[in-house]
């Protein structure tokens, strides 16, 4: 995906002449194709995002649209407080992208691993949060959200995502799209997690069970229209992010839901447990611990809905 | 050449005197971060930026930032003496039911004249920087001031802010620090080792001159000498006095909080030769 997001926002570059890119020196060679066509559009800030996020304000509020890069919690957690005054009390339109969100660095180590950052950016007034499943749909909110004029937040993987959209499906930021049909229960999820939901699903049809799919790919604004309609029809719901169970999509959707007057379907929460990972291995070993695989999902989904 | 510089002096006692009046009305506090900053906003608002009071958005300003935003009130009088808006709308302002003029500035496009809602410190420079490159790339050659406070320095983002101007050269961009050598509770010196702040700027990348920050031809000409010829962004150390301008007020901490009484405010314009 982060191949992707640099060959996008090069093709944009060529016709938006307000884009730049700041990167927290990071991806190395990556934007070789962006400065090459985008004029002196290209700062490498250093190792200092506080600082980069303060002047890609400055930048938004001189007219420039600033695409802040690097590692997912150098660019939320590291600089928040930067996000929150410069950019969001300033109504300043900067889109902050996190690359190697999730688990996608669990080799790494915790301190590379990002399960908070949807929970504390959704706490800032005008924050938008895309969090793209795969490349094509990385493209679209890319260029849909320089189109709108707020503070957006995408958080993105690191590479080799299926394809899981097609190109011609309908996007709009704020806006659910349903990946697959099913009557009996309905799985909703958004970003890097979504090929697990779909071997979940593909699992569950196998059990005889028909499994809807819903790509919740912003988190903020929330579809509560799309969520009502799924409130009212399906009894079991499971909510899967390669996110903390505290504030993400779960947290969302919970916070909403608690408010409304229709009786609660029975919820599912699949997301990383209150507690830093301490092993080393790949995402995939790392998923597995907290239960983010397709046959976890599909097996306490079954169960419950059989009981 | 000399009236010039007496008529910018008159000006800054007359800013003094209304920022401590208003300070007593309406319980306004960091008085002393404001005084020791009044003679370099005076030299800015009314001797150097290329600004309009009525156009304050074109796209050609020179931009001031109030990097140090308990400076606000401050710098709301500097404005409105230099027309951006009226005293009247500061003074009838109620600070305790939807007022503007709070301790620290609003957002741009709140008041004008305003370029950044500072008040958390370490924000201004990096800011400024984003300004400044956008500026670049469009080929103005309009200029940036940030007045930082000595304190703000301990933020860790002033620095990072520091060393990435150096690297970008941008020569549009100019720091003063209003050195009045107090932060909140303490003397800035035993808090964090501040000194020798003119090295430390120029071993960052910037030129830096030091100057007395309450001489007016001093303040001035450091101002006007920008950019720099060598195309570095430049840094101002200018040492000034907490509270500068009332004898009972000068380099006492405690007026970093405290408000003046009515007999106060009285005697501090008689200091300040100002009939208001």
């Amino acid at each position: 995906m982060r191949n992707a997001f640099a060959d996008e926002i090069t093709n944009i570059s060529k016709e938006d002449s307000r884009v730049v890119v700041l990167s927290g020196d990071i991806g190395n060679r990556l934007f070789d194709n962006f400065k090459d066509v985008s004029n002196g559009r290209f700062f490498n800030c250093g190792i200092a995002e506080a600082n980069m996020m303060g002047v890609a304000a400055g930048m938004a509020l001189t007219g420039y649209r600033p695409v802040v890069y690097t590692i997912t919690p150098f660019v939320t957690a590291r600089c928040f407080e930067q996000i929150r005054v410069d950019v969001c009390y300033h109504e300043a339109p900067v889109i902050i992208v996190g690359t190697g969100s999730g688990l996608s660095y669990a080799n790494l180590g915790a301190t590379h691993h990002s399960l908070e950052d949807i929970a504390i950016l959704r706490t800032l007034p005008g924050m938008k949060i895309f969090c793209p499943c795969d490349a094509t749909e990385m493209r679209k909110g890319l260029r849909a959200a320089l189109k709108q004029n707020n503070p957006l937040y995408m958080r993105i993987g690191k590479k080799g995502e299926p394809d899981l959209t097609g190109e011609f499906d309908e996007f709009v930021i704020g806006q659910a799209n349903t990946l697959r049909l099913g009557n009996d229960v309905c799985l909703i999820g958004s970003g890097t997690i979504m090929p697990v939901i779909m071997e979940a699903a593909e699992k569950l049809n196998e059990q005889g069970i028909s499994a809807r799919i819903v790509n919740m790919h912003t988190v903020k604004p929330l579809d509560t229209k799309t969520l009502s309609e799924l409130a009212s029809q399906y009894e079991l719901i499971a909510i899967i992010e390669e996110h903390g169970r505290i504030g993400g999509l779960y947290g969302a959707i919970s916070e909403w839901l608690a408010s409304q007057r229709v009786r609660p379907p029975h919820i599912l929460s699949f997301g990383t447990d209150d507690e830093f990972m301490h092993e080393i291995g790949s995402q995939n070993f790392a998923r597995n611990i907290f239960g983010l695989t397709s046959d976890n999902i599909a097996q306490s989904v079954s169960t419950t809905f059989k009981s | 050449m000399k009236n010039r510089i007496d008529t910018l002096e008159l000006t800054a006692q007359d800013i003094r005197a209304r920022i401590i009046e208003h300070s007593h009305l309406k319980r306004m506090p960091h008085l002393g971060s404001c005084l020791s900053s009044v003679d370099i906003l005076t030299a800015l608002y009314f001797d150097v930026l290329n600004i309009d009071p009525e156009s304050p958005s074109d796209k050609n300003r020179d931009r001031f930032i109030m990097s140090k935003g308990h400076g606000a009130p401050a710098l709301y009088q500097t404005l409105a003496k230099r027309g951006f808006y009226t005293f009247e709308q500061i003074s009838e302002s109620d600070n305790e039911a939807g007022s503007l003029f709070g301790e620290h500035p609003p957002p741009p496009g709140y008041l004008p004249g305003i370029e950044a809602a500072t008040g958390s410190l370490g924000h201004g420079l990096p800011m400024a920087i984003g300004m400044m490159l956008s500026c670049r790339l469009d080929g103005q050659t309009n200029k940036a001031y940030v007045l930082l406070g000595d304190g703000e320095c301990n933020e860790g983002s002033v620095w990072e802010a520091a060393m990435f101007a150096g690297a970008q050269n941008l020569g549009n961009l100019v720091v003063i620090i209003d050195y009045n050598k107090w932060q909140a509770t303490d003397r800035s010196e035993d808090v964090m080792a501040l000194a020798p702040l003119s090295d430390k700027w120029q071993a960052f990348g910037w030129a830096s001159h030091e100057i007395d920050g309450h001489n007016m031809s001093q303040i001035t000409q450091a101002l006007r000498n920008v950019p720099d010829k060598t195309g570095r962004p430049t840094a101002i150390i200018a040492h000034t006095i907490k509270g500068k301008g009332v004898s009972f007020m000068e380099d006492d901490n405690n007026w970093h909080y405290r408000i003046p009484t009515a007999d106060e405010v009285i005697a501090a314009k008689k200091e300040l030769k100002v009939a208001m």
